[in-house]
């Protein structure tokens, strides 16, 4: 077996709104996969059908060679999951609630939850009601990691976590990425998802509008560049990868796609670089850039019929030019 | 107004807005079924005659004593007192409650007390608003209950009398809702300790009154004791229209004044958010126990059971106590005798005083099963049921945990109810073997309709989640109306067998009947049965 999950054609309505509608997804053994879009889009909503939470009304699912509605409980062993919004107990404390997960979830390692606690600087005796926001993504992600499984679903699991437990994060995904085991990564962080994914698929409103590795990916980014050289810059607007470009005499802004940035930085040497500013795409200049021009009609949550029917064509011929 | 006060006057515009129509909703319901009350009197006992015959009756009942008041009198508004007073002073109670936890440690919760807390604002400004708007509440709603009854035509004094008593109940529940803000760890856990201070004060109350001595004339009667130990006592003791004794509106007043005290200098200690007595740490690995799904719902269960069990436990020695006093306070009056034989279904006296007391244990653990099965919703509601059921723990073997919790919970309830009433009784009498088995047995035919509780609340979460806790609440109160109060309100036997209260059989007056018992208990697994199923089909709903 060699896809860990196999989502193909599935819807999911909530009263008269669609929030999955035709949604593919596909993951591999093996692979950490990334899972991106922007608000509403139904992330939380497809991890919820893969983990037999909610039931899907139309497609087929398919993980780890099960059904997840009918054979949720046998699945279940085989994976971790991290909720996008952590609700404990409050009169647990974080040691506590790591124990029951684990335990729930059939049995957990008492040496790799001990190291993770430490790592992670989590203090496993506090009562749930006084951890903060991040305390308790920490307690879901001990548990999810001390536990010995195939598959991790982690829904936005570092949405409230500090660069450096970010760091430690990264860390554990790699970790277990080295044994073998299937990591599904919703996350906003796109530097995150850059560092760790080998595949990612975006979604919107309810579909797969990109679907690839990251290399592929990074050849739809963009970074900002304002450059000041000693002489007179030019050839530059006809670079490959160049886009909106503003050249003055010694001065020029573009955007360039990363995959061509190197080639462009070798031309622009020529002129005697004096300085140079560059701007990675931010997660939101990325979406607005994946959303905004070919299926610009709207990026709400509940848009319109035919404003699915342009995302869906948008992503079609994208995905062609990959 | 500066230092601990600032912005008060702020927090005072901002809690009137949010309540500008709760609130007014509170009042005017309260102070319509005054009027309403007092027609239906006018109705249902248009002469002094009726008036006399149904006092008569109701002196001698003890079950009807603990659900009115002591009766004062035969004027209209001695018998509209006697029919509703004590009910309004717990609606004014809980309308006081609910709003000082609401503007206190439910803002805290809902962050919105941090987002206050950063304007400036004094640390008891926003006790102090919550305080001046619930008081406020209580003062309008004194006055309206006094109006509506002098415009009803009722004497000037007792109208006022009537409405500061309800008044002063409110006042006096706000106060404790106060503290109980203060020191409990949430906005759930003080509303809860509120509530249980107003069924302990309506409890001792209604003994107070179910204890009082009947008076020469043989229809009106003046409280035992306990009554001057309770806030709702203290409404009824005023005796509004009959002796309008003012001075007993200073209990009250110095309780409330004393109490108000204490939560501004319990607020002076705490931080915003947390309880008096949370920040201690616990376990840093689980104790086996609560590695399961069994032992998760005990381990969130048990304190609400603990709670109860000291409620029931207290009400079983105090009617165990009292067997005695019944059969002497009937010795000499064969009349009062025969009506509470009726009433618990002929046998000895105490078996019918003990027959009408456990059917209240009854509707108690009945309650403590709805508030324990509605854990089920607020787990969900509250995301806490996403993780668990992403584990290897099977919807079934979750919605188990809390169901056999709830179930042991009633159970251990209605026995602790009855042994330790068949232990005081028994003590007492010198027949403790036959006490015991008798009220063990009385208290556990009980479980009937507790169970039944159960099932329909299995089959609300499992067939419309998003409705179960109100639609629980609502079977209750049906349930319990139809089944406990049928008799008093005089509804049709077909309205009064929907409720299961109305099949159990009284023991231990009556004998025991396994036919309705065994009919119950298969109801109660076919609701539950239909519930689970409809449950492992559904949705979460989040
Ligand atoms: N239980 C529900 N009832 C009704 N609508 C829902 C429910 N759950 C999700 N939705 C809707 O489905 C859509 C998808 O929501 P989902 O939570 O899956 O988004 P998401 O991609 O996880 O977003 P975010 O990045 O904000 O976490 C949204 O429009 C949401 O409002
Ligand atoms: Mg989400």
């Amino acid at each position: 077996m060699t896809t860990a999950i196999s989502v193909s054609g599935v819807v999911k309505s909530f009263g008269r709104s669609r929030a999955l509608d035709g949604l593919d997804l596909s993951v591999d053994v093996g692979e950490v996969h990334g899972f991106l879009g922007p608000n509403g889009a139904g992330k939380s909503t497809t991890i919820r059908v893969l983990l037999g939470l909610l039931r899907a009304d139309a497609g087929q699912v398919s993980l780890l060679g099960g059904h997840p509605w009918r054979d949720a409980v046998a699945l279940h062993r085989r994976l971790a999951y991290v909720p996008g919004d952590v609700n404990l107990w409050p009169n647990l404390t974080g040691g506590e609630a790591i124990d029951l997960f684990g335990a729930l979830r059939g049995g957990l390692d008492r040496r790799r939850r001990d190291e993770l606690l430490e790592r992670f600087e989590l203090d496993p005796t506090k009562k749930a009601r006084t951890y903060s926001k991040g305390n308790r993504q920490k307690v879901a992600v001990v548990a999810a990691f001390a536990s010995d499984v195939e598959l991790y679903i982690l829904d936005e699991p570092t949405s409230g976590l500090d660069p450096l437990m970010e760091a430690v994060f990264q860390e554990c995904v790699r970790e277990v990425k080295r044994q073998g085991r299937t990591v599904l990564l919703s996350s906003h962080i796109f530097s995150e998802v850059e560092a760790l994914c080998d595949r990612v698929s975006i979604i919107r409103q309810g579909r797969t509008v990109e679907a690839g590795t990251l290399a592929e990916l990074r050849h739809l980014t963009r970074t900002a560049i304002s450059v000041e050289t000693a002489r007179s810059i030019d050839g530059l607007v006809e670079l490959p990868g160049v886009h909106d470009a503003r050249v003055d005499g010694t001065h020029a802004r573009f955007d360039v796609d990363s995959a061509e940035l190197d080639a462009v930085l070798q031309h622009l040497h020529r002129f005697e670089l004096r300085a140079l500013t560059s701007t990675p795409p931010s997660l939101e200049e990325l979406f607005m850039r994946h959303y905004g021009n070919d299926a610009g009609t709207g990026t709400g949550d509940d848009g319109s019929g035919s404003g699915d029917g342009d995302g869906g064509r948008g992503a079609d011929s994208r995905m062609a030019g990959v | 107004m500066g230092g601990n006060l600032t912005g008060t006057v702020r927090l005072t515009r901002l809690a009137l807005r949010r309540d500008r129509i709760q609130l007014p909703l509170w009042i005017l319901g309260t102070t319509v079924l005054s009027s309403t009350s007092y027609t239906a009197v006018r109705e249902q006992f248009p002469t002094e005659a009726d008036r006399v015959t149904a006092l008569r009756t109701a002196v001698d009942a003890p079950a009807i004593l603990m659900l009115r008041n002591a009766p004062t009198g035969t004027s209209d508004g001695d018998m509209m007192a006697f029919q509703i007073l004590a009910f309004l002073a717990v609606l004014a109670g809980f309308m006081s409650t609910l709003a000082v936890v609401r503007h206190t440690r439910q803002n805290e919760e809902t962050g919105r007390s941090e987002l206050i807390g950063s304007m400036v604002v004094g640390r008891h400004a926003s006790l102090t608003a919550a305080m001046i708007v619930t008081a406020g509440a209580n003062l309008v709603l004194a006055a309206l209950l006094a109006l509506a009854l002098i415009g009803n035509g009722l004497p000037a004094a007792g109208s006022v009398a009537f409405g500061l008593g309800v008044g002063a109940a409110g006042l006096t529940f706000a106060a404790i809702a106060a503290v109980a803000a203060q020191v409990s760890q949430g906005a759930r856990a003080a509303n809860g300790i509120a509530a249980a201070a107003i069924g302990a004060a309506y409890l001792v109350r209604g003994l107070g009154d179910a204890f009082g001595e009947v008076q020469p004339d043989g229809y009106t009667m003046t409280s035992a004791w306990p009554s001057w130990l309770s806030p709702i006592g203290w409404t009824t003791l005023v005796q509004p229209f009959a002796g309008n004794r003012w001075a007993v509106l200073v209990l009250p007043a110095v309780f409330f004044a004393a109490l108000l005290g204490t939560a501004f200098a319990l607020a002076d200690r705490r931080d915003i958010g947390m309880g008096m007595l949370a920040a201690r740490p616990g376990p840093a690995r689980a104790a086996a126990g609560l590695l399961s799904p069994l032992g998760l719902a005990w381990r969130l269960q048990r304190g609400t059971l603990f709670g109860w069990a000291v409620a029931i436990g207290l009400f079983g020695v105090t009617i165990g106590s009292l067997a005695g006093t019944v059969e002497d306070a009937f010795a000499g009056n064969e009349g009062a005798a025969r009506t509470i034989r009726e009433l618990g279904g002929g046998g000895a006296l105490s078996d019918a005083f003990f027959t009408a007391m456990l059917a209240m244990v009854g509707a108690m653990a009945a309650g403590y099963v709805v508030q324990a099965m509605l854990r089920l919703r607020s787990e969900e509601a509250g995301g806490r049921v996403e993780p668990v059921l992403a584990t290897a723990t099977g919807r079934l073997r979750w919605l188990g945990g809390h169901l056999v919790v709830a179930a042991f919970g009633a159970v251990a309830l209605l026995l602790l109810a009855g042994v330790s009433a068949g232990l005081v009784a028994g003590l007492g009498n010198g027949d403790l073997g036959d006490r015991l088995v008798d009220l063990g047995a009385a208290a556990l035919v009980q479980a009937a309709p507790a169970l039944i509780m159960i099932g329909y609340v299995v089959l609300l979460f499992g067939l419309a989640p998003r409705l179960t806790v109100a639609l629980a609440w609502l079977g209750y109160a049906v349930s319990l109306v139809f089944g406990q109060l049928g008799e008093l309100l005089n509804l049709p036997q077909a309205v009064r067998d929907v409720s299961p209260f109305s099949h159990v059989p009284a023991l231990p007056s009556a004998d025991v009947t396994a036919t309705p018992l065994v009919l119950l208990g298969v109801v109660a697994v076919a609701l539950g049965a239909a519930g689970l199923i409809l449950f492992r089909r559904r949705d979460l709903a989040l």
